[in-house]
C-alpha cells in the first residue's frame, strides 16, 4: 500500500520497461546511435571523404581499422558519419509524416462525414501503392538527395500516422471528457488541443519508434538503388551498393555498411517493441 | 455473396482512378521541363517541341488524364522514349519474371513462416520459440539488398552451390526467392503465432479437446482454420512488401523483371515507361487486396453479412 501512493504512471511505466530486457537492449542501441551521430568528429579517425588510392580496398585491421573503400576512404570513420544520414532522414521523415498524419488523421476522426471519407480515401489510394514504390515515384520525379529523400520517405509514411491517429481520435471522441468539454461550450480546436491530442501520445509514440526502423531501411534502400542520398555523402545503402563490384576481392566494403543498418534497424524495432508492451498492454502481441 | 463480390470491385474502381492520378501527378513535379530532361542537352527545340504534342504536355493535367484513361481502355501505355517501343510491351517483355519471383518467394515465406508459428504456438517460450522470435527481429531488421548480396558471397562465390544472377532455371531463383522472402517468413510466422494462440483460448478448441479429439486435429483443425483470417490479411500485404523487395531484389541478382525495368527508366529519365512501371505494380497491389479481400468470404461466412 505504500508503495502505491508512492508509484507515478511515469514510474510503473519504467518499471515495466525495464524488465524487459530486449526492450533494453534496444534503448542502449538507439542511445549509442546518438551519441555517436553527434559526436561523429570526435569518434571518426579520419576525415570520411578523405581519399587516398594508395589505400583502396585495403583489408580490416591495421591503419584503417575496419579497411578501405574503392577510393581508400576509412570505412569505419564513412560509418560513423553514416549514422548522421540514418538518423537524420529517419528522424525528419517521421517527423514529417507524424505532423501531416496528426492533421490528416485528427479532422478525419474530429470531424467524420465528407471530410473523413474524402481524407481517408485520398490515403487509401497512396496505400495501394506497394512498400517502397511511393517513395521511389517522388524521389525520382524530385531528385535525388538527403532533403528529397526525407521528402520522400516522409510521404510514404504520413497515410500510417494518419490512420493510427484517426483510430484513436474516433475512440477518444466519444469519451465523457470530451463530451462535457463540449457541453461547456469548448471550440473543436480547444477540445482537440487540450483533451484529445494528449491522449494518444502513447500510440504515436509506439508507431514513430517502429516507423524510424522502416524510415532508415527506406533510405538505405533508396541510395542503394542510387536514387536517395548521393556521394560522397556517407550512406550505409550507397556504401553497400559501391561495395558490390569488389564482393570476391573485397567482401568488407558491402557487408560492413550492412551490419550498421542492421543494428540500427534492429536496434529500432526492439525499442518500439518494448514500448508497445509498456505503454499499451492493450497492444501486446500484435 | 456476389453482391459483397460485386461491392468489393465497385469500390476498387475510385481506388484505381485514384492510382493512375498520382502516377500522372509524378510528372509534374519534376522540376524544370521533363521534356527537356528526358531528351538530354543536346535536343533542339523543335525535338522538344514534338515529343511535348506528342506526349500531350501541353495540354492541362486534366485533359491529359482522361486521354491517359482512355487509351489505357485499349491496353496503350504510350511509347518509351529511349527504345521508341510500346511501354505496354516493354512491361509484358519482363512482367513474367517478377511475378516469377514473387510468386516463388511468397509460397516459400508461407510455407515456412505458417509452420514456423505453429510450431512456436504449440510450444509457447520454448527455445524453440525463443529462437523464432529472435530469427524474426533479425529478418526484419536486415535490409534485403544486403542480405542477397551475402547469400551471393557465401552460396555463390564460397561454396559455388548456385549462380550469381541472372534467370534460366529452378537454381537461378532459389537465392532471390528465399532473400526475398526473409523480412515475410519472419512477419507471417509472428502472425501466426499470435493469432493461434488468441484462438486456443477459445472454448470451441477446448471442447475439441474434451471430446478427445488428437491434439493434431485440434491445432490443423479446429483451430488454424479460425486464426487464418489475420494470416491471410498479412500475406496480403506482405505481397506489396515483396512487389517493392523485388525491384532490390531484382536489382541484386541481375533478375530481368519490372523492377530493374523500372530503375533503368528512371536513370533514363523515361517518364512514360516508368509510369507503366509504377501503375502496373500498384494495380496489381490493388487486384492482390481485392482477392484478399474476397477470400475472407469463403474463409469467415459472418463477413459478407457486415
Amino acid at each position: 500500500m505504500k508503495n502505491q501512493a508512492h508509484s507515478s504512471p511515469v514510474k510503473e511505466f519504467w518499471e515495466q520497461f525495464l524488465q524487459n530486457r530486449l526492450a533494453v537492449l534496444g534503448l542502449v542501441i538507439v542511445i549509442g546511435l546518438v551519441i555517436v551521430a553527434i559526436f561523429a568528429p570526435f569518434f571518426a579517425p579520419q576525415d570520411p571523404t578523405l581519399q587516398s588510392l594508395p589505400d583502396k580496398r585495403t583489408k580490416p585491421g591495421g591503419k584503417f581499422i575496419l579497411g578501405a573503400d574503392e577510393f581508400g576512404r576509412d570505412i569505419l570513420s564513412r560509418l560513423i558519419y553514416g549514422t548522421r544520414v540514418a538518423l537524420l532522414v529517419g528522424i525528419l521523415s517521421v517527423a514529417i509524416a507524424l505532423v501531416l498524419g496528426m492533421v490528416l488523421g485528427t479532422v478525419s476522426g474530429f470531424f467524420g462525414g465528407v471530410v473523413d471519407n474524402l481524407i481517408m480515401r485520398s490515403l487509401d489510394i497512396l496505400l495501394a501503392f506497394p512498400y517502397l514504390l511511393l517513395a521511389i515515384a517522388v524521389v525520382s520525379a524530385i531528385g535525388p538527395g538527403v532533403l528529397n529523400t526525407t521528402i520522400a520517405v516522409g510521404i510514404w509514411a504520413t497515410p500510417g500516422f494518419a490512420r493510427i491517429i484517426r483510430a484513436s481520435v474516433i475512440t477518444i471522441k466519444k469519451a465523457d471528457y470530451v463530451l462535457a468539454a463540449k457541453a461547456l461550450g469548448a471550440s473543436s480546436t480547444r477540445i482537440i488541443l487540450s483533451h484529445v491530442t494528449p491522449n494518444f501520445i502513447s500510440p504515436v509514440i509506439v508507431y514513430s519508434t517502429l516507423y524510424m526502423a522502416n524510415a532508415i531501411l527506406v533510405e538505405a534502400a533508396l541510395s542503394f538503388l542510387g536514387l536517395g542520398v548521393q556521394p560522397p555523402t556517407p550512406s550505409w545503402g550507397l556504401m553497400v551498393s559501391s561495395g558490390r563490384d569488389f564482393l570476391l576481392s573485397a567482401p568488407h566494403i558491402a557487408t560492413l555498411p550492412g551490419i550498421a543498418i542492421m543494428t540500427t534497424v534492429l536496434g529500432f524495432n526492439l525499442l518500439g517493441d518494448g514500448l508497445r508492451d509498456s505503454l499499451d498492454p492493450r497492444l501486446r502481441n500484435v | 455473396m456476389l453482391k459483397f463480390i460485386f461491392k468489393r470491385l465497385l469500390l476498387a474502381i475510385p481506388t484505381i482512378l485514384g492510382v493512375i492520378f498520382i502516377v500522372m501527378l509524378t510528372i509534374e513535379l519534376v522540376p524544370g521541363d521533363p521534356v527537356e530532361l528526358m531528351l538530354g542537352e543536346h535536343a533542339t527545340k523543335e525535338a522538344v517541341h514534338n515529343v511535348r504534342t506528342a506526349l500531350g504536355l501541353d495540354k492541362p493535367l486534366l485533359t491529359r488524364y482522361f486521354l491517359y484513361l482512355k487509351n489505357l481502355a485499349r491496353g496503350d501505355m504510350g511509347r518509351s522514349i529511349r527504345e521508341n517501343r510500346a511501354v505496354a510491351k516493354e512491361i509484358s517483355d519482363v512482367w513474367p519474371a517478377t511475378l516469377e519471383l514473387t510468386f516463388a518467394a511468397m509460397v516459400i515465406a508461407t510455407l515456412i513462416g505458417v509452420t514456423v508459428g505453429i510450431i512456436s504456438a504449440v510450444r509457447p517460450n520454448s527455445f524453440f520459440d525463443n529462437m523464432n522470435r529472435i530469427l524474426s527481429l533479425f529478418g526484419l531488421s536486415m535490409p534485403v539488398f544486403w542480405t542477397g548480396l551475402v547469400l551471393i558471397v557465401i552460396f555463390s562465390y564460397w561454396l559455388r552451390y548456385l549462380p550469381i544472377g541472372g534467370t534460366g532455371s529452378l537454381r537461378h531463383l532459389i537465392l532471390p526467392a528465399f532473400t526475398l522472402s526473409l523480412p515475410s517468413i519472419a512477419m507471417i510466422s509472428r502472425m501466426t503465432r499470435s493469432s493461434l494462440l488468441e484462438v486456443l483460448k477459445e472454448d470451441y478448441v477446448r471442447t475439441a479437446r474434451a471430446k478427445g479429439l488428437s491434439e493434431k486435429t485440434v491445432i490443423l483443425r479446429h483451430a488454424l482454420k479460425n486464426a487464418l483470417i489475420p494470416i491471410v490479411t498479412l500475406s496480403g500485404l506482405q505481397m506489396g512488401q515483396l512487389m517493392g523487395g523485388a525491384i532490390l531484389t531484382e536489382t541484386v541478382f541481375a533478375w530481368p523483371g519490372l523492377g530493374r525495368l523500372m530503375v533503368r527508366a528512371i536513370f533514363a529519365r523515361d517518364y512514360i515507361l516508368l509510369q507503366g512501371a509504377v501503375l502496373i505494380f500498384a494495380l496489381a497491389f490493388v487486384m492482390i487486396n481485392l482477392i484478399v479481400d474476397i477470400s475472407y468470404s469463403f474463409l469467415d461466412p459472418r463477413v459478407s453479412y457486415q
